[in-house]
């Protein structure tokens, strides 16, 4: 830098200022800056003039319409997608912790069955597994999933999210320092005692911050259940939508279910990011 | 006399690399022996191998007349009577420093609530850290976690103390608190055995000092004659490095480790 200014000082045109020929970087970064904002002003300028906002807002925001999502949007659509949602979180924990344990134990043959189920539920889009389980009774005559609609919604999200929890929790337990587990041996206690007690609780408390991120995509999976054709009183958030917008032949009960989304998945994901921060400090 | 600690031809491999190979020996009960040595020397492992934590490749060790090395011998009940204090402290940190010291008590010798308290409290009082019982680890001192990791080990009544490096991940001056502990409990009968870099402690508290090197033991005896006089080069050599570190090619005995200068030449 020094090098530079020095020599182009001399050889700039008999300034009474040396280096004034060329742009410093300051002056670049401000006229670079200028052309952005510039670059803003026209965009918006552009969307205020060419858009049709009242054609818009007619599709996607009329009151009217609005209005008669409420207050089914809550009190049904969402109260439904919370069931499926925290069901399918709950009990694809449980299985996801027992894939994860067997993906680490010493039994070779409970490794690779873990295995295999994970490396096929993570690969396959959640959306085939909705579809399988609409012809789970086909394939099974005199099958029923136990639970109705709610049941199946949640055995699909549980099919999808155990293997996702799988994954993050054997990174959780895996993350537990050895010592640990020698600590607790050296004490007497068992193989499992010393898992139930040190591990899996230490294991838990790593992985809450991802799992939170985990419970988010599940909430928003949890809108494939559209296509196990529920309806009534089953319904969640986005076959409501969808279904209120088809007979009002309107967008707007879809940007309210959006909304309705944000509301719990905004805060969800600012709560994932604090105990995210508070664990880095913690340790 | 039954020997509290017996090991005969120990044998452990990782892979390819042995790092034991052949060790025989004895601890008496009542008795403290340091095994001091390079790192590498296969210390830790021999320690790590008395309660098994690592798994002999051959060999025997027999601990109060058990012969752990038996595959069909019940392991976690012959641990209850090994305490192991770890160079880590590897206190559990999701538990209080008065859980800590309960949990096992609680879990493993099914003890009451208030009995495991009471044995908790009393160990912690022992070992100096009474004033933290609901403090986690992470809020405590490096030598303060260590001590509540000696009553942890001490609340399930053992009879042989097994420490591997207490002091070796301790700043200086949080030492002198946890060798304090130690020699206490080196005074009050334990039996113990000590993979230590602490000469001065080694040689004020043990009755024995084994020197290892190269997965052997090398030279043992008493603390005066193995730190005093050592009879072997390559236990003079590490003394030499150990005691005076400032002087590696060991032509004067400098002012460096204080009040330790005679090791080095005899």
């Amino acid at each position: 830098m020094t090098d530079q200014s020095n020599t182009d000082g001399p050889t700039g045109p008999a300034g009474v200022n040396p280096g004034r020929s060329r742009l410093s970087p300051r002056k670049r970064q401000r006229i670079s800056r200028a052309i952005q904002y510039v670059v803003l002003a026209a965009a918006v300028v552009a969307l205020v003039f060419f858009v049709n906002w009242d054609g818009l807002a007619l599709n996607f925001a009329k009151m009217d319409v609005a209005e008669q999502a409420f207050p089914d949007v809550f009190l049904v659509a969402l109260k439904n997608t919370i069931i499926y949602t925290v069901g399918g979180f709950v009990f694809g924990s449980l299985f996801g912790l027992l894939l994860a344990l067997m993906r680490l134990s010493s039994v070779r043959p409970y490794r690779w069955i873990a295995t295999v189920y994970i490396e096929i539920f993570r690969g396959l889009p959640a959306l085939l597994i909705f579809l399988l389980i609409l012809f789970l009774p086909l394939a099974l005559p005199g099958f029923q999933v136990p639970g109705g609609t709610y049941g199946q919604g949640i055995l699909g999200l549980t099919i999808v999210s155990a293997a996702y929890m799988a994954e993050t929790l054997r990174a959780g337990l895996q993350a537990v320092p050895r010592g640990q587990t020698e600590a607790a041996r050296s004490l007497g206690m068992s193989h499992s005692r010393a898992m139930v007690s040190v591990v899996i609780p230490q294991a838990v408390r790593i992985v809450i911050p991802p799992t939170t991120n985990q419970f988010v995509s599940l909430l928003k999976d949890s809108s494939l259940v559209l296509f196990l054709g529920v309806s009534g009183e089953y319904v969640e958030l986005t076959k409501f939508g969808n279904d209120l917008a088809s007979t009002t032949g309107n967008a707007t009960p879809i940007m309210v279910v959006g909304l309705t989304y944000l509301l719990v998945t905004i805060p969800l994901g600012y709560l994932a990011g604090r105990l995210e921060r508070r664990q880095g400090k913690g340790r | 006399m039954s020997h509290a600690v017996e090991i005969r031809d120990l044998h452990k491999s990782f892979g390819a690399l042995e790092v034991l190979k052949g060790v025989d020996f004895t601890v008496d009960e009542g008795q403290v022996v340091c095994v001091i040595g390079p790192s590498g020397s296969g210390k830790s492992t021999l320690l790590r191998c008395v309660n098994l934590l690592e798994q002999p490749t051959k060999g025997t060790v027999i601990v109060g007349g058990v012969e752990l090395t038996d595959p069909d011998v019940d392991l976690d009940a012959a641990r209850r009577g090994l305490g192991m204090v770890f160079q880590s402290f590897n206190l559990f940190p999701h538990m209080t420093v008065l859980q800590n010291v309960m949990i096992a008590q609680r879990r493993v010798l099914r003890r009451g609530k208030a009995e495991a308290e009471r044995v908790a409290r009393a160990n912690l009082e022992k070992v100096g850290v009474a004033a933290k019982c609901d403090d986690f680890p992470s809020q405590l001192s490096g030598g303060q976690q260590q001590r509540v990791a000696i009553a942890r080990a001490l609340a399930m009544d053992p009879r042989l103390m097994l420490f591997d490096e207490p002091t070796s991940a301790l700043d200086p001056e949080l030492v002198g608190d946890v060798l304090a502990v130690m020699r206490a409990l080196a005074d009050d009968g334990m039996t113990m055995l000590v993979v230590t870099h602490e000469m001065s402690f080694a040689r004020e508290v043990a009755d024995r000092v084994v020197f290892m090197d190269g997965g052997v033991i090398v030279e043992e005896g008493p603390p005066e004659q193995v730190i005093g006089r050592p009879q072997h080069t390559r236990t003079r050599s590490f003394l030499s490095r150990v005691l005076d570190p400032g002087h590696v090619g060991g032509e004067t005995p400098g002012p460096g480790a204080p009040g330790e200068a005679p090791g080095a030449t005899g």
